[in-house]
C-alpha cells in the first residue's frame, strides 16, 4: 500500500531493527533503511531524503535529529517529531515501548499514526524476545553451576548422580534458597578449600 | 513520610547538587526517596518529563524555557524552583585551529574578543583557500551551548549560519568527534573539555565564564502542574539541593564529592578530572598549562541556585536572534515565569541573599549590559542575526 514511503530506522540493535523492518515489510512498507552507524548520520538522512525517521529512545543520537528541525534551509523539507498535541496516550505508548518518530514533509498524521502504531508493537514484542533470552541465558548458567557443584559433591562424598542433586534440592528447601545459589556455594567452598 | 520520585539526569558535573543531594543522604532526610536515573539525550529527559515519567529532571536551561513556550515539540509548561549550575561549559578547539587562531590573533588571545576576530580571519583565509567550513559541536538546538558559541563567534564577526557549521553531539561523543576530526571545536560542560585536553587532542579556549560573568546552566525542572499539585514536596526538594550544593561547595568535601559523582552509574570519568572543575582550575593545553578561575562553575555558591529571570529573557532573546522564536512580550514573560525564586525563598525562608541584581547579571564580553525588560535594544546591537 505504501510501498513509496521512504522510512528509515535508527537503531544501534540490528536485531530489534530487523525485527522492525520485518514488520514494516509485511505492512507493505518496502521502502526500508536501517541505519546503525552514529557516524555521519545528518548526511546519511540527506541523502536518502526519507517521510519518516524512526529512533530507539536510547539512542544519544535523537539530540542529532532533533537539530534538523532547526535547520530547514539545509533541508529541502521541514522534519517535525510525531507529536499530536491531543493524542498523549500515543506518546505514552511510544516512550514505554523505547521509540520515537519523526515525520519528514507534509505526511498526513493518519499514515504517520499507524506505521508508529506498528513500531510501538514490534519494540514491545522485541522487549519480551529479550526477557525470554535473558531467562534463557540464566538457565542455561544455572544448569552449568548445577553441573559443576554436583560433580564436587560426588567425587567429594563419593555420591551418585541423582544423590548429589537430591543433596543440592534438599539443602535449597531447607535454606531457602535457590538450587543454583546453593551450588554457587558448594562451588566457592571447594575453592577455597583447594 | 517518605515520597518516592523518579529524576532525570545527564552525566555532568552540573547535576552535582541532584546528585549529591541523593547520594549524600539529604534528600532521604527530607523524606524523599529518589529513583535517579541516567539519560542519554536531552530529548528523552524532555519527554518524559513532559509525559510524567520522571518527576522532575536536570534540564539544560534553554530546554524548559523552549518546553514551556511550545518550541520545537509539545508545549507543557515547565518551572524551575532551583538553578542546578552557573557557568561550568568551555569552548574547546582541536590543537590545529588553536595554533591557526594564536597565529591570526592581534592580541591576547585569552581575550574573547580577540579570540572570535581570530577565529573571523581563520574563516575568512579559509574561505580563499576552498577548505571545507569548520564544524563546531554544540550539545542542543536549545541549549546554552548553541547560543554561547554564537555568541562569541559573532561578536568576532563569524557569521555562525553562514561562516561555520554548528551540529548537535551528545556530550559523551564530544571527545571522539574532535579526535575523528569531525569537528574543530566544541561547547560542552564539564568534564568533556578536560577529558579532551587529556588526550592530547584539545585546546580549552575560553571558559564560560570568561565571556559571560554569570550565565544560568541547568534548572532543576518540574511540570508546573505537578509542582502546583505538590508544594510541599516542591519545597523539600529546594532544601535537600541546597543542602547538597552547599555541602559540595564546601572545600573540605570536594575530595567526597568529586569520588561519588566519578561513579559508573553517575558520572562515570575520573575522580581527579571532576575536582578540577570544582575547583574551577583547569588544564587547557595538552602540553600541561592550568587556568584557574574560581567562577568557572558555581553549584550553590554566590546565589547560584536561585533561579534568575533575568537568565531566562537573555536566553529568549538568543532565541529570538537565532530565529528559533518570534520576539514576543506575551513569550519573553512565559519565559521569565520558568524561573521561580518565589518557590526557592519560600523553601528556604529567606534564610539565603537574593544573589546578585538581576540587570547586571549576564555580564557577557561584549554588547551593551542586558536589560530583561528591553530585549529589543539587545537585538538590536547585533549586525549578525536571524530574526524570524
Amino acid at each position: 500500500m505504501d510501498a513509496s514511503l521512504k522510512i528509515v530506522i535508527v537503531d544501534e540493535n540490528p536485531i530489534r531493527a530487523a525485527i522492525l523492518r520485518d514488520g514494516l515489510h509485511e505492512a507493505g512498507h518496502t521502502n526500508v533503511t536501517h541505519i546503525e552507524d552514529r557516524n555521519g548520520l545528518l548526511a546519511r538522512i540527506y541523502a536518502i531524503d526519507p517521510d519518516v525517521i524512526l529512533i530507539d529512545l536510547e539512542n544519544p543520537s535523537r539530540d542529532v535529529l532533533e537539530q534538523m528541525f532547526q535547520m530547514s534551509r539545509a533541508v529541502k523539507r521541514p522534519i517535525a517529531m510525531f507529536v499530536d498535541q491531543s493524542d498523549t496516550a500515543s506518546i505514552q505508548a511510544s516512550v514505554d515501548a523505547g521509540v520515537s518518530a519523526y515525520i519528514v514533509g507534509n505526511l498526513q498524521k493518519d499514515r504517520i499514526k499507524t506505521i508508529l502504531d506498528l513500531c510501538i508493537s514490534r519494540f514491545n514484542a522485541f522487549a519480551r524476545l529479550q526477557d525470554e533470552l535473558d531467562r534463557a541465558k540464566s538457565a542455561l548458567e544455572d544448569r552449568k553451576v548445577i553441573d559443576r557443584a554436583k560433580g564436587i559433591l560426588m567425587k567429594a562424598k563419593n555420591l551418585t548422580e541423582e544423590q548429589a542433586y537430591a543433596l543440592l534440592r534438599k539443602t535449597a528447601m531447607n535454606e531457602n534458597k535457590k538450587i543454583a545459589e546453593v551450588a554457587q556455594s558448594v562451588i566457592t567452598a571447594a575453592e577455597l578449600f583447594r | 513520610m517518605t515520597d518516592r520520585l523518579r529524576i532525570g539526569f545527564i552525566p555532568l558535573c552540573d547535576a552535582t547538587a541532584l546528585l549529591v543531594a541523593v547520594d549524600k543522604g539529604f534528600a532521604a532526610a527530607e523524606g524523599l526517596d529518589i529513583e535517579l536515573v541516567r539519560e542519554v539525550s536531552w530529548s528523552n529527559v524532555r519527554d518524559k518529563l513532559n509525559i510524567g515519567h520522571f518527576d522532575a529532571a536536570h534540564l539544560i536551561a534553554p530546554v524548559a524555557i523552549a518546553s514551556s513556550l511550545g518550541l520545537g515539540h509539545i508545549k507543557v509548561p515547565i518551572i524551575a524552583p532551583f538553578a542546578l549550575g552557573v557557568n561550568g561549559n568551555a569552548i574547546t578547539v582541536s590543537p590545529a585551529l588553536y595554533g591557526a587562531m594564536a597565529e591570526a590573533a592581534q592580541g591576547d588571545i585569552l581575550d574573547p574578543m580577540t579570540s572570535a576576530q581570530a577565529l573571523a580571519r581563520v574563516v575568512a583565509a579559509r574561505k580563499v583557500k576552498g577548505d571545507d567550513p569548520l564544524t563546531f559541536g554544540m550539545t542542543f538546538p536549545f541549549s546554552t551551548h548553541n547560543y554561547h558559541l554564537r555568541f562569541w563567534m559573532a561578536a568576532g564577526g563569524v557569521d555562525p549560519d553562514e561562516d561555520v557549521r554548528l551540529v548537535v553531539l551528545p556530550p559523551p561523543y564530544m571527545v571522539e568527534s574532535l579526535q575523528n576530526r569531525q569537528v574543530d571545536g566544541f561547547c560542552v560542560g564539564a568534564p568533556w573539555n578536560s577529558v579532551a585536553v587529556d588526550l592530547g587532542i584539545g585546546h580549552i579556549l575560553h571558559f564560560d565564564s570568561e565571556i559571560f560573568a554569570r550565565a544560568t546552566e541547568k534548572y532543576l525542572g518540574l511540570r508546573q502542574r505537578w509542582a502546583e499539585e505538590n508544594p510541599d514536596i516542591v519545597r523539600r526538594l529546594v532544601r535537600a539541593h541546597q543542602r547538597a550544593a552547599d555541602f559540595a561547595e564546601s572545600e573540605i568535601n570536594r575530595d567526597e564529592v568529586a569520588a561519588l559523582l566519578a561513579a559508573p552509574h553517575r558520572i562515570g570519568v575520573e575522580a581527579e578530572v571532576i575536582r578540577r572543575t570544582l575547583d574551577g582550575r583547569l588544564k587547557v593545553s595538552p602540553e600541561g598549562a592550568y587556568r584557574s578561575d574560581p567562577r568557572y562553575l558555581l553549584v550553590g555558591r554566590d546565589g547560584a541556585a536561585r533561579p534568575d529571570p533575568a537568565q531566562a529573557a537573555w536566553l529568549y532573546a538568543q532565541m529570538v536572534r537565532w530565529g528559533q522564536a518570534p520576539l514576543s512580550g506575551e513569550m519573553l514573560a512565559a519565559a521569565k515565569a520558568v524561573c521561580r525564586p518565589d518557590l526557592y525563598d519560600a523553601a528556604l525562608s529567606g534564610s539565603l541573599s537574593a544573589g546578585e541584581t538581576p540587570h547586571a547579571s549576564i555580564g557577557a564580553f561584549a554588547g551593551p549590559q542586558f536589560d530583561p525588560d528591553n530585549i529589543e535594544t539587545h537585538l538590536a546591537a547585533w549586525n549578525i542575526k536571524r530574526l524570524m
